[in-house]
């Protein structure tokens, strides 16, 4: 049974991370340059947390699997970054953002965790905006601010639609200039495959390079992983393509707790698939709600006809029939669901059926269209753009998308796993957001993580530790991990199979959409739980890896990630079944009120589930870390 | 509209594709056939499906660089019938729909080419040439815990905007692949205009114009010679004004940092 | 290294040197233009502007080693750029396409070159008279009596020659269209050209360039069709 302590500081909420940082332990800065850091994935958390503790003088080792730290996907994040600067004087302050971001998560969140997101917030845009990040700037040259969903201030920063990309150039500029000084060794095209445990210790990670095939071990005294998320478990998503749960799934294995897995985030404004060769799902933002109206045709009979022809008194505007006081701008999972379930009932549109309409006729009356054009014109362009439409004309058709994932491996307050000198930062830990994130949250807690969190709390882990990078390069628990990765791809490679990965990958998806998508139910999830190990066998016997292992392979690179999207997918089914209840981005239909909120069973399930991996073939363990509200009251989160 | 009308046609094409097993081999085209294409596919996802067709007979699937397939990430880097990104204004190559192209068309695949981007195999090139000219200098030194106010430098509107429209640069490296002398000048034109506009970017402004530079020469890239392809391939359309910018900010940093006066006692501090 | 080092070891200050060469070039083949369009005049004006210049003595080889440096380095850092841009693509694509490189801008080192070849041809007949020593000895008297050298003569023979006339109007045409990527070029590579003026700058170099074409066209045409006969 795992250890599951979460650290948390004693004392007031808003003192707790101030004094943390007084009385944890330091590493003196002739000492840091003795110690030697792994950092794997080189997002807004990785980059910006091999940055700064190679400014601090450790000596950093940054593994990426793109061929430059640039392309991470925190890049693809649109919208914008929440910070409690209070420039708008509307009232905000840390304690607004961390009770919207505990609320918004549904109450399944670390108090603690959320408050000093919620304080650090400020700090990071001062740090972008002097690494030379071009926030958008009113005309008297100060930042400027808009609203986001979940909150009622304004606190959004923004970089046109690219707040992601800036922000990402930010922490990658950062880097850079640490790697052209030589404190941080680059290592892009490098896969983790493997985390090395010495005497209980995280000490190092085993890594093909992609390019050449070689395998090579790494050692360090502590591994920090900002790996991303894992959505691409659905097949479609709205992730890169190559995003995957390999590095976080490795360090289960190896002993890390996979915390919530099943928290799910789907967005509901995305274009919707147009067939089977779909390789990914495009976002559009989420701002469309407020000058769109959504609707489905009354009637099944309807849904091939053209929009135009269907009578007004024919269409189900269905958001504003069910949720009259929310209207279209319900919730992103209620919206979501509802979606759901209109194409359930048969009332989808489009040529799959899968797809609602998102009509701006009524803007465009009511605003004109040069109005609607200026406030959504890029997005009515990538409309375009993807499916050959124009959507000043007709309505745009739209279906939810997974986005992010909630869940992770679990860390303590300070970003370290269950395993000893393991730290997990971004989203690829399961801390700050509870059961469901807020819009242009994300990029904030990456941030947060890399550049102001894990900078104090990793030298209170290696403080205790002596320096043994160079000692342990050849222990057998090095040799041991490279040559299991080895044969990995070895029997991979030998597969007498016949179906290309994508295949397991697209049925994979379709069992996770069906069965431990938007709404979850029991006897589903039993479902899921009997086909995923089938589709698992069916794997072993019949996927073909063709080429070899010494030159980029990319088939191969794919086949392991998608073996441990296989695995993956078994433990969010195994999480979402035993927590009967319903919570943000988790939602059992057994567990609703009738107006189909969240029924949340605080009691029974106010804690997060960390799970332990037990061996192949084994059930894991359900550990459980109580969520202690010591200073918020959990009550039934409601946007009316 | 896509609900009445019948189901999409589907057509047939040639992928005509550049084949290179390794970087030191030689390499070839080899002709593809396609069929049942729909025109809502994207053009990666027909590379997906081809490959998924090789992969069953037994043939090595094509590899070709990709990632976020919306137009951010930088990664996807073919040349499609002679153009970098393929048709279209504006676009990266993971934006090229099916649509774009006619039944029975023969498409030209190949990687860009350029000596500083080496050809890793197929379709995928090595812009590591990119990161390295961007460690060289192509930052704001702003450690960690030491900014002030984000609002204690105002940045006038126009010139944010400016410097957003530079910062835009996904690192794809068409532009190099466009230009006929495989120069990287919008790239590095791109980096030393966003933060040399920027009020936080004064300070190591000519070390860095100087330092990214003189890496880029050194990566073996060609020469600008004015002709503007480079910005007419650009999946963010970035301008060749500021190649302009560049020039002049690296001719006055040349001057000045041979020119004016240097402290006698450089360095040192507390 | 010093600022020229400098300029000749980068990639940008070679296009500069090629920029700040090209100026003076043009600046020269503008003004050597003007001047001789003077044989539209009497012959004692343009024999008049060719003493005037030969008077300056020793400030007229400054000149001319000046321009003959800009020459040298044009050609020189030229050769040096082309080098390195074909070094920089060794494998060109299989479908080449262009998007809106002009011709102009595409054919550079060729026409450059024809133009080179022209430059040496036209200073070894004009400036030497290798061919036609005698051009040396003919003088003509200036209204104030002064005897010089008749530049009038010289140039309605030499251009009386067909073939010597055909080779200098197609000179000028690929010079002007050397000139038509060039002056545009230069702005942009000194740093000064935006596309809120591009239009207008472009305009002017369309203008300059068929100007200075049929301006110099002009004159041999002239010559050949007799509208401008020899004095004597």
């Amino acid at each position: 049974m795992a250890k599951l302590d979460s650290k948390i500081p004693s004392g007031p909420l808003a003192d707790k991370w101030q004094q943390h940082k007084t009385q944890i332990k330091l590493v003196n800065p002739a000492n840091k340059r003795k110690y030697e850091i792994i950092v794997v994935g080189a997002g807004l958390a990785g980059s910006s947390a091999a940055a700064t503790l190679a400014e601090l003088g450790y000596r950093v080792k940054s593994f990426v699997f793109q061929d430059s730290p640039r392309r991470a996907h925190s890049i693809a994040a649109q919208g914008g970054i929440n910070g409690t600067k209070n420039y708008q004087n509307d009232g905000d302050s840390v304690h607004r953002l961390f009770y919207d971001t505990l609320k918004g998560g549904d109450y399944r969140a670390r108090e603690a965790n959320v408050h000093r997101l919620a304080e650090v917030s400020a700090n990071i845009i001062d740090q972008c905006a002097a690494q030379g990040v071009p926030f958008a700037r009113e005309y008297s040259g100060h930042l400027a601010n808009r609203s986001f969903g979940g909150a009622q201030v304004s606190r959004t920063f923004y970089a046109r639609g690219q707040t992601g990309q800036q922000l990402l150039l930010g922490a990658y500029s950062a880097l850079s200039r640490m790697v052209g000084q030589g404190a941080v060794e680059l290592h892009p095209n490098s896969e983790m495959l493997d985390l090395v445990i010495v005497d209980g210790h995280a000490k190092g990670v085993i890594v093909r390079d992609l390019k050449t095939g070689a395998i090579t071990r790494h050692s360090a005294d502590a591994v920090i992983l900002a790996t991303g998320g894992y959505g691409n478990v659905f097949n479609l998503s709205t992730y890169a393509r190559q995003s995957n749960t390999t590095a976080i799934w490795r360090a289960y294995k190896r002993g890390a707790c996979m915390a919530n897995p099943c928290y799910t985030q789907i967005h509901p404004t995305c274009i919707p698939v147009s067939g089977d060769y779909q390789s990914k799902l495009t976002l559009m933002s989420e701002s469309l709600r407020n000058d769109g109206r959504i609707w489905v045709p009354k009637n099944k009979a309807d849904i091939k006809k053209e929009p135009s022809a269907i009578a007004e008194a024919d269409r189900d505007y269905y958001l504003e029939r069910i949720y009259p006081s929310f209207g279209n701008l319900a919730p992103r999972d209620v919206a979501s669901r509802a979606a759901m379930r209109m194409c359930d009932e048969g009332r989808g549109v489009g040529e799959t059926g899968l797809g609602v309409y998102l009509d701006f006729a009524d803007a465009i009356k009511r605003l004109g269209e040069p109005a609607v054009r200026e406030r959504y014109g890029n997005l009515f362009d990538i409309y375009h753009e993807i499916t050959a439409e124009n959507a000043y004309q007709a309505p745009m058709r739209i279906f939810p998308a997974v986005h992010y994932t909630m869940g992770g491996l679990w860390v303590d307050y300070n970003l370290m796993s269950n395993v000893p000198g393991l730290f997990v930062l971004g989203e690829a830990n399961f801390s700050d957001h509870g059961a469901n994130r807020l819009g242009a949250s994300a990029l904030m807690q990456g941030l947060a993580d890399g550049y102001f969190v894990i900078p104090y709390t990793i030298g209170d882990y290696l403080a205790q530790q002596k320096p043994s990078a160079q000692s342990n390069i050849d222990r057998p628990e090095f040799k041991q991990a490279a040559e299991s990765v080895s044969a990995q791809t070895k029997q991979l490679l030998n597969n007498p199979g016949k179906e290309p990965v994508s295949h397991f990958h697209k049925r994979l998806g379709k069992i996770m959409w069906e069965h431990c998508g938007m709404a979850r139910t029991k006897q589903g999830l039993e479902s899921a739980l009997q086909k995923i190990p089938a589709l698992r066998e069916e794997f072993v016997a019949n996927v073909k890896v063709p080429g070899s292992a010494e030159t980029l392979n990319q088939s191969l690179e794919k086949a392991g990630r998608v073996a441990d999207f296989i695995d993956l997918g078994e433990l969010m089914c195994r999480d979402a079944l035993t927590r009967e209840e319903s919570c943000g981005g988790h939602f059992r239909e057994e567990y609703q009120y009738p107006d189909g909120e969240c029924k949340r069973d605080d009691e029974k399930f106010g804690h997060v589930a960390a799970w332990e991996y037990q061996g192949p073939g084994q059930t894991p363990l359900r550990n459980i870390e109580p969520l202690n509200y010591e200073f918020t009251k959990m009550s039934v989160r409601s946007y009316k | 509209m896509v609900a009445s009308t019948p189901a999409k046609k589907l057509f047939s094409v040639t992928l005509r594709v550049w084949r290179q097993a390794s970087p030191a081999q030689l390499g070839k085209f080899v002709d593809y056939p396609a069929h049942n294409v729909s025109p809502d596919m994207s053009f990666l996802e027909l590379l997906d499906v081809v490959n998924d067709g090789l992969t069953v007979s037994n043939d090595e699937p094509i590899a070709f660089a990709h990632d976020c397939r919306e137009g951010i990430c930088g990664t996807c880097s073919c040349t499609i019938n002679g153009k970098p990104h393929g048709p279209g204004k504006g676009v990266a190559t993971c934006q090229v729909y099916m649509r774009s192209f006619q039944a029975g068309d023969v498409i030209v695949v190949e990687p860009f080419r350029a000596t500083a981007f080496p050809i890793i195999k197929d379709l995928v090139v090595e812009r590591s040439a990119f990161d390295k000219i961007q460690q060289a200098g192509g930052f704001i030194s702003a450690r960690t815990g030491a900014a002030p106010d984000a609002n204690s430098i105002l940045v006038s509107k126009a010139v944010a905007d400016l410097a957003m429209d530079a910062a835009a640069c996904i690192g794809c490296g068409a532009c190099v692949a466009a230009c006929k002398n495989a120069s990287a000048m919008l790239f590095v034109a791109a980096k030393v205009s966003h933060l040399g506009l920027m009020p936080q970017g004064q300070p190591e402004r000519d070390r860095r114009v100087l330092a990214m530079v003189q890496t880029m020469d050194e990566a073996g890239f060609g020469n600008c010679t004015n002709q503007y392809e480079c910005s007419a391939v650009c999946p963010k359309t970035i301008t060749h004004d500021f190649i302009a910018r560049l020039n002049r900010d690296y001719v006055g940093a040349l001057f000045r940092s041979k020119l004016q006066p240097v402290s006698a006692s450089a360095g040192g501090g507390a | 290294m010093n600022i020229l080092g400098s300029l000749f070891n980068s990639s940008i200050g070679k296009k500069i040197l090629m920029a700040l060469t090209g100026l003076v070039l043009v600046g020269f083949v503008t003004g050597h233009l003007l001047g001789n369009l003077q044989i539209f005049l009497p012959p004692q004006k343009i024999n008049a502007y060719g003493h005037m210049l030969e008077s300056l003595g020793i400030g007229l080889w400054l000149v001319r080693f000046f321009l003959l440096a800009c020459v040298v380095v044009h050609v020189w850092v030229a050769i040096q750029l082309t080098r390195e841009n074909s070094a920089a693509r060794p494998m060109n694509y299989g479908v080449n396409h262009t998007n809106r490189a002009s011709l102009a801008s595409r054919v550079m080192a060729r026409t450059g070159l024809v133009v080179l070849a022209f430059l040496i041809y036209h200073l070894l007949d004009f400036t030497f008279r290798v061919q036609h020593p005698e051009w040396s000895r003919h003088s003509f008297a200036l209204a104030d009596g002064t005897l010089v050298r008749d530049v009038h003569t010289m140039m309605v023979q030499g251009f009386s020659r067909p073939g010597v006339a055909f080779f200098y109007i197609l000179a000028v045409g690929l010079l002007s269209y050397h000139l038509a990527h060039g002056v545009v070029s230069l702005v942009q590579t000194l740093g000064f050209k935006n596309e809120r003026w591009t239009r207008g700058l472009e305009c002017f170099a369309r203008v300059y360039c068929w100007g200075y074409f049929l301006l110099n066209a002009a004159i041999p045409l002239a010559i050949l069709g007799g509208w401008v006969k020899a004095h004597v």
